[in-house]
């Protein structure tokens, strides 16, 4: 094993759905602790990259290694390895049949063996972390996107990851509930989780993230220090970008 | 226009139809409801006056007749129909389960059999079914469906039931939106725990209210018990109806029937409304 362990390292990543490639040669890294965000516009494979990262979508080549494990290899357990990695995703998915303490608990008991009293008080733990400890006998659709978000945000830390995926978490919300999510997910960077995350929110990503990966037709175009890539892009293609999202009444049509 | 100036000069918004004028919209509505109100009274009068009333209500709804159906109505007949179409409702739910499970498989033989076997015994009449079963210890020999009789019904319903159960639990699987499949494995469950403890329950609530239609269906269908044989203990309310009415040669036993399975039909389709709403609330 290397000295340094890469929190997730993808090597080569190709991704095609039927004849349209999505993912044309991938290469990046996150350090243990790291925050890093993944922009750029719809189609540009950002998503893909993500689910990629724990084979919600099975990759057409190239290696992806969580934590030391290669899960591209065809004989990974990669249940044992979704364990080390939260993800959250846009629509919540949380579980609708379900109450919020249910759904922090379902997988602690069914996945990791965890006793009912040590799943709960682990639940209350986390739903405190996310600011809704008040809510766990409430079924989702009783919640405000924004509260749902955070209940998925919780779900995905009690089961202890490693690493914490984030596919566009706030995009589906109204604009006053994103600050919530924000502001939970900022917590968890400052007490040193490891976090992907593709977003649209680039004061989010300028402020929180270590890093900045821009993705345009399914390659990187640039990746460094937020303040670099956000604040002086060296590309054409990320200052066309980013000048549409922090500018949109200006666009050029 | 030539009435119109004399339309003006009438009193109020609307006034009343100049003559010679047609009839306004809520008029000729008016007149249609009148008809139609005309019509029923006819009906109903002529139906007093023709229908031997006398000769009906000895026919169909003789007391001392339905007295004579007490307590055998509930206690055996009810009962029995109750057993044979809980008990076909049970298995037809577990084994449409394990059909639809099938058709939705990445194992393309599973998906095949489970698509053979519903084309099938959905394309045949059950009392068809009912028929083949009582020839089956003929194709057999030795073979005896375990729980005699009640076996015998149960498993004709199943048979037919499942078919129809399965179509409907797919729609339902298939309901469920993807990103809770997405959501359970990213959490480390298997496909199979997945399935069983998040898909399957959502599933299952998607169905309710079709699924009470086929209870319903299966109810009556029960009712093709009779051809199997049954007697004594065994009976189901309209081969019990059937029996008492031959025996009285009064149909009065017939009626006492139907309304006894609308005791059972109607409570339910509310108690599936109720439900509905419950579980609206998880929605």
């Amino acid at each position: 094993m290397s000295p340094v362990r890469h929190a997730v390292e993808i090597r080569d990543l190709h991704k095609s759905f039927g004849s349209l490639e999505v993912l044309k040669g991938i290469d990046f890294t996150v350090d243990p602790g790291q925050v890093v965000c993944v922009i750029g516009p719809s189609g540009s494979g950002k998503s893909t990259l993500l689910r990629c990262v724990n084979l919600l979508e099975q990759p057409t080549s190239g290696t992806v290694v969580v934590e030391g494990l290669e899960l591209t290899d065809r004989d990974a357990d990669l249940d044992a390895a979704r364990r080390r990695v939260g993800m959250v995703f846009q629509q919540f998915n949380l579980f609708p049949h379900m109450t919020v303490l249910e759904n922090v608990t379902i997988a602690q008991r069914r996945v990791l063996r965890r006793g009912k009293t040590e799943a709960e008080r682990i639940a209350r733990e986390n739903l405190d972390r996310v600011g809704l400890a008040d809510k766990e006998g409430s079924y989702p659709a009783q919640l405000s996107g924004g509260q749902q978000q955070r209940v998925a945000i919780a779900r995905a830390l009690a089961m202890n990851p490693a690493l914490m995926l984030f596919d566009e978490p706030t995009s589906a919300l109204d604009p006053e509930l994103v600050g919530d999510v924000l502001t939970v997910m900022r917590k968890l960077a400052e007490e040193g989780m490891t976090m992907l995350v593709v977003t649209h929110e680039m004061a989010f990503a300028r402020d929180v993230a270590d890093r900045v990966v821009f993705m345009d037709g399914g390659v990187i175009v640039e990746d460094g220090p937020a303040a670099q890539v956000i604040g002086a892009p060296q590309h054409e293609r990320t200052k066309s970008f980013l000048r549409r999202v922090l500018d949109p009444t200006h666009t050029d049509v | 226009m030539t009435d119109q100036p004399k339309t003006a000069e009438l009193p109020g918004p609307g006034g009343n139809p100049p003559a010679g004028a047609k009839l306004s919209p809520r008029k000729k509505q008016q007149i249609s409801r009148a008809v139609q109100y005309v019509l029923l009274v006819a009906a109903a009068v002529a139906a007093v006056l023709f229908v031997d009333w006398a000769s009906l209500a000895q026919n169909f709804a003789k007391p001392e007749v339905a007295q004579e159906s007490l307590p055998e109505l509930f206690t055996i007949a009810l009962k029995n129909t109750l057993i044979y179409s809980v008990g076909g409702f049970f298995f037809a739910f577990l084994f449409g389960l394990v059909l639809a499970l099938m058709r939705l498989s990445p194992v393309r033989p599973y998906r095949w059999l489970s698509l053979v076997y519903i084309e099938i015994f959905r394309g045949l009449p059950a009392l068809l079914i009912f028929l083949l079963i009582l020839f089956l210890p003929l194709a057999l020999p030795g073979f005896e469906v375990p729980g005699g009789t009640y076996g015998q019904g149960i498993l004709g319903l199943t048979v037919v039931g499942a078919a129809y159960m399965a179509e409907t639990l797919r729609a339902g699987l298939q309901a469920v939106p993807k990103g809770q499949m997405e959501a359970a494995r990213s959490l480390g469950m298997s496909h199979g725990r997945a399935m069983v403890t998040i898909i399957i329950p959502q599933a299952v609530r998607i169905v309710i209210p079709p699924t009470t239609n086929q209870f319903v269906a299966l109810l009556k269908d029960s009712s093709l018990v009779l051809f199997l044989g049954v007697s004594g203990e065994y009976v189901e309310l309209t081969k019990f109806g059937n029996d008492l009415a031959s025996t009285h040669a009064n149909a009065t036993p017939i009626l006492v029937v139907g309304v006894t399975y609308l005791l059972v039909t109607i409570p339910l389709g509310y108690l599936a409304t109720r439900l509905e709403r419950r579980q609206g609330k998880g929605r």
